[in-house]
């Protein structure tokens, strides 16, 4: 751990004198008031298990450093951002003009995320972005005051482009949905496929969020690739790997896809996940001290297994608690703080990692493979992977 | 005074310290966001009256109006230079003119149906329009695009205001405001006008008496789908961003539920703009399954007060008239069936 | 493409087509003889699918599951005309349009209130859960075929009962001339609610029939909603035969768009119905007089 807990005993001491000495007066102390974090997350929709889960994450580590972040307690503003991205600038909006958040959490749909990107460059609030994956958060969109502590969609794409091309497979055939996650996610695949000597044939596309995929199978399988790589998450990610199975093709054509593929729906897809590989920064089965400590911790607190989406909520309140613990909760001293945050080695469950340049993780890929309910670690798909942040034009 | 002059002066005199009260509003308030807010209203109003024309003037009921505000939004967002502020006037002439366009295309093809058709054409429309922008190239794809700069007011290269203080902003909304209301007035008073209320009331008469319908409905689809484009465009402005939910039938049914829950008038859909605006804003704070209230809410609503709030407020006002002739043994002004709310 | 992938395509076509047509149906029944603008229709869609996950998930068989589910959305489609929908016959459509646009919201705020709004499969039984060769390296997935089937019975059964039997006959009697067919001594109000819950039930077993392939999820009512809405605007309100036809057409021109436009595959049924827009107004087989 990063922290040790004196300084917040200090703080709190000189805070209760200084309530005392002050009295009636309106003002305190900066470092004695709560820390308001905006929380903007789907709590309805499809996304919501995942906005709980990155929120439970989140507070596990504040309620672990015994309530306080750098000295400072939390006082959570909940938003539900419905996964609208029509309403994320307004949400947004309200969360800094109105509630006068210091600091925005958020969220899951990248469309969101990048509505919250904005509003926090305009206003200069600081961001953390627990989940969203789109490039461009830490592309052309990247500021000091952003930083994410998810993946970026290229990542996990990325070392799955490396994986396929080591099985020997030369000719692979692409499918996702015709939206920005889906496309980043396949041009990651491509530029590390192809890189090793591969050929992607055919990139096929659903419209988001369709998931009558019978027309695309028909294509795939009269195409006869080596492999097939696929960019579904939630509904979607069901459906096909069911639809895939039913149409005979996975005992003949390897699927391949990145983690969100099996994640969160081995209940829902049943026999047809069993076996499927796929890429993703967390998994099953890690060894470490720091996962098996995280996950009984979660799962006594909330009965509940967690996830990946807890572990990147948890990692995002490690990284904010090591801006805080630097500036001792003085949250004004914003350069020195953002300076912290991207030196901080943060102790994850996934494995530590660093920040990149870009404010995104520079972390390990992990293979993992689908036994019983769970997505096993097989091996490290990539060593400490940084996404490029192509157009980001912060030094 | 006659029953229609005491009318007439109550309506200017409202109308008066309304616009008033709407301008005096960023002294009173000095928080960012109540005046984001009452901003968001205004360009609601705009819309909400944009379809009134359509609606509540010419008999049109348009599932799909959120079509022309999408166009106009995304219209804004492709012509603004990336790196500097667009001219105010300019872009909002350039988004209605393109949302007209539009308006006159679909609405050549939409304007052959009637009844139950046209409320599924225009809404098919609208998803059409959803998909283009949501899967063509070149738009962003379903998460949309930004906008990095508030708009100027100036000509000629000079700039006069730059609106991206947030107050200027809101006057700079309330001028288009007052803008599209004085359009509307004079499109309603004017011949072009009575004859779009006589093909709300009988359009076989009117087809009769030699009028050529189809054109008149044409031209109000195209003038409502300007003016909807407007309110896209400043829209675009306000938030910086633009995405397809835009053009999804949530906002064409909002827009349209606006009209209704405000009553017949311009002054029905601003009062209907602003209870919506403003009753989601609350309710969402409130629970997280706000939207089963305002559902419900929504159905009552229709349901209790077919002519909407300000038909409510005319038919108590109606009401109250009788009751006290009644008291002073005079006969009753009678109101016509069709137009109690009660 | 081969023969093989045609032959495929066209089944994939023909299926998207019947169940477009067992939903749409339902709603054009509910336009064309009681000349209500229903919104809600592919919320109970929605209902189906959610139905029939509860309930393979109570009994543990999905025929089990389609039995119960007919008996009780015929129930809850009666109560639910006669709590609501009978009060929207004197209305206008605008505001049919905004109730029903109300009980939308309801309806999905009530189902995530009820059961989450988790993504759920629902599994097929082992008979059914196979698929079958087609050439040399296709498969096709048994239950698509045990639905086509499903679809076409239940359009079957549809038919005989608005041909063939007394009921039919009422229904098709209170749609020519409702005032007429009343002083003729038919209780118009209970025809509707029949003609109401057979709807409703269409819909809902369509929902009920598709949930192990479509998966079951929020949202899966708006989509199912407009392309309805398409069916019945091609196919020409009140027409069961023309929503039939378009149903098809939507289906082939759907399915084959995708494969040979991919990137106007959302479109092409919205340009399909632009063009027929131009032609024939009415929709293919629309009466000329319509409410």
């Amino acid at each position: 751990m990063i922290f040790d807990s004196a300084p917040k005993f200090r703080l709190a001491f000189a805070s209760l004198v200084l309530a005392c000495v002050s009295g009636a007066a309106q003002a305190q102390a900066p470092s004695a008031a709560p820390l308001k974090v905006g929380v903007m997350l789907p709590f309805t929709g499809t996304y919501a298990p995942l906005g709980v889960a990155i929120e439970n994450g989140f507070k596990l580590y504040v309620q672990q450093q015994g309530g306080r972040l750098g000295g400072r307690t939390i006082d959570y503003v909940r938003l539900d951002d419905e996964s609208d991205p029509s309403k994320a600038s307004e949400n947004a909006s309200r969360l800094v003009k109105r509630d006068h958040v210091d600091v925005l959490l958020g969220t899951v749909h990248s469309g969101v995320a990048m509505a919250m990107a904005k509003v926090a460059k305009d206003t200069n609030t600081l961001l953390i972005v627990p989940n969203a994956g789109a490039d461009n958060v830490t592309g052309p969109l990247c500021a000091p005051n952003i930083f994410r502590t998810s993946f970026s969609n290229w990542q996990p794409a990325y070392a799955m482009g490396k994986v396929v091309a080591s099985k020997g497979a030369k000719r692979v055939v692409t499918l996702t949905w015709k939206y920005a996650a889906g496309e980043e996610s396949v041009r990651g695949f491509k530029e590390a496929f192809e890189a090793a000597g591969g050929k992607v044939i055919d990139e096929l596309t659903v419209p988001f969020p369709n998931v009558e995929f019978q027309a695309q199978l028909t294509q795939i399988a009269a195409a006869k690739p080596d492999a097939v790589y696929v960019f579904f998450a939630g509904a979607g990610a069901v459906k096909f790997v069911k639809d895939y199975a039913a149409a005979g093709l996975k005992d003949k054509i390897p699927l391949y896809g990145a983690g969100f593929l099996t994640d969160g729906t081995l209940e829902a897809q049943g026999d047809a996940a069993q076996g499927l590989l796929t890429t993703l920064h967390y998994a099953d089965g890690l060894t470490s001290a720091r996962d098996q400590g995280f996950r009984l911790d979660y799962a006594k607190t909330y009965k509940l297994q967690p996830d990946v989406y807890a572990v990147q909520g948890y990692d995002a309140a490690q990284l904010l608690g090591a801006g805080l613990v630097a500036v001792k909760g003085d949250t004004t001293q914003r350069d020195a703080m953002v300076r912290a945050m991207e030196q901080a080695k943060v102790d994850s469950p996934r494995g530590p990692f660093v920040m990149s340049k870009a404010h995104n993780p520079v972390q390990d890929i992990y293979l993992r493979q689908v036994k019983g309910h769970e997505n096993r670690v097989v091996l490290v798909a990539a060593k400490g992977l940084a996404d490029p942040a192509r157009g980001c034009r912060m030094n | 005074m006659t029953f229609f002059t005491r009318r007439r002066a109550w309506s200017a005199s409202s109308w008066t310290l309304f616009l008033l009260a709407l301008a005096a509003a960023p002294a009173m308030l000095d928080g960012g966001f109540e005046l984001e807010l009452l901003s968001k209203v205004m360009i609601m109003s705009i819309f909400a009256a944009s379809l009134q024309l359509l609606v509540g003037c010419t008999g049109l009921v348009s599932l799909g109006h959120a079509a022309f505000f999408g166009v106009g939004a995304y219209a804004t967002a492709l012509v603004v230079p990336q790196a500097g502020a667009a001219n105010l006037v300019a872009t909002l002439a350039f988004a209605g003119g393109v949302s007209m366009l539009f308006a006159v295309v679909i609405g050549l093809l939409v304007l052959r149906t009637r009844g139950i058709y046209f409320i599924m054409v225009t809404l098919a429309f609208a998803q059409m329009l959803y998909y283009v922008v949501h899967d063509g190239k070149g738009f962003g794809g379903s998460d949309g695009t930004y906008l990095y700069f508030k708009p100027v007011v100036g000509m000629f290269g000079k700039t006069w205001v730059d609106l991206a203080d947030g107050r200027a902003f809101y006057w700079a909304v309330l001028a288009v405001l007052v803008f599209t209301l004085g359009v509307l007035r004079v499109v309603m008073r004017s011949r072009f006008g009575h004859a779009l209320a006589g093909i709300r009331h009988n359009e076989q008469r009117m087809t009769a008496s030699g009028y050529p319908v189809f054109l008149y409905k044409l031209a109000s689809f195209a003038i409502g789908g300007a003016l909807a484009g407007i309110a896209g465009s400043l829209y675009a402005f306000q938030y910086g961003f633009v995405n397809p939910e835009l053009f999804s039938w949530h906002q064409s049914g909002n827009v349209l539920l606006m009209v209704i829950l405000g009553g017949p008038g311009f002054g029905g859909a601003i009062a209907g703009a602003l209870v919506f605006v403003l009753l989601s804003d609350w309710l969402s704070e409130l629970t997280k399954h706000w939207q089963l209230i305002f559902g419900l809410l929504i159905i009552v609503s229709v349901a209790m007060l077919p002519l909407g709030l300000t038909g409510g407020v005319a038919a108590c006002h109606a009401t109250i008239e009788r009751l006290c002739a009644r008291r002073r043994g005079v006969p009753a002004k009678t109101v016509p069936k069709e137009e109690r709310a009660l | 493409m081969t023969l093989a992938t045609f032959f495929v395509q066209c089944l994939n076509s023909m299926q998207y087509g019947l169940l477009l047509f067992l939903v749409a149906s339902g709603l054009t029944l509910v336009f064309g003889i009681m000349g209500i603008v229903n919104l809600a229709h592919g919320s109970f869609y929605m209902i189906g699918a959610y139905l029939a996950y509860s309930l393979t998930a109570l009994t543990g068989n999905l025929f089990v599951a389609l039995a119960l589910g007919l008996v009780l959305s015929l129930i809850f489609g009666y109560l639910l005309e006669w709590v609501f929908f009978s009060f929207l016959y004197e209305r206008d459509h605008l505001q049919q349009v905004l109730m029903t646009y109300g009980l939308i919201l309801v309806i999905e705020e009530l189902r995530s209130i009820l059961i989450g709004d988790d993504v759920h499969g629902v599994a097929v039984p082992a008979f059914l859960a196979g698929s079958i060769a087609i050439g040399n390296d296709m498969l096709y997935p048994v239950y698509r075929l045990f639905v086509s089937a499903a679809c076409v019975v239940l359009a079957l059964a549809l038919y005989w009962l608005i041909r063939k039997t007394r009921v039919g006959m009422k229904i098709r009697a209170g749609a020519s001339n409702r005032e007429m067919a009343q002083s003729l001594g038919i209780d118009i109000g209970l025809l509707y609610r029949v003609v109401f819950s057979l709807g409703f039930g269409l819909a809902v077993m369509s929902g009920m029939l598709f949930a192990p392939v479509s998966t079951v999820y929020p949202g899966m009512g708006a989509q199912m909603l407009i392309v309805c809405f398409l069916v019945v605007v091609i196919g020409g309100i009140g027409s069961i035969t023309g929503a039939f036809v378009a149903a098809l057409l939507i289906g082939f021109v759907d399915t084959f768009g995708k494969v040979l436009w991919q990137e106007g595959a959302g479109i092409a049924i919205y340009l399909l119905m632009a063009v027929i827009l131009l032609v024939r107004p009415a929709g293919l087989l629309g009466e000329r007089a319509m409410r």
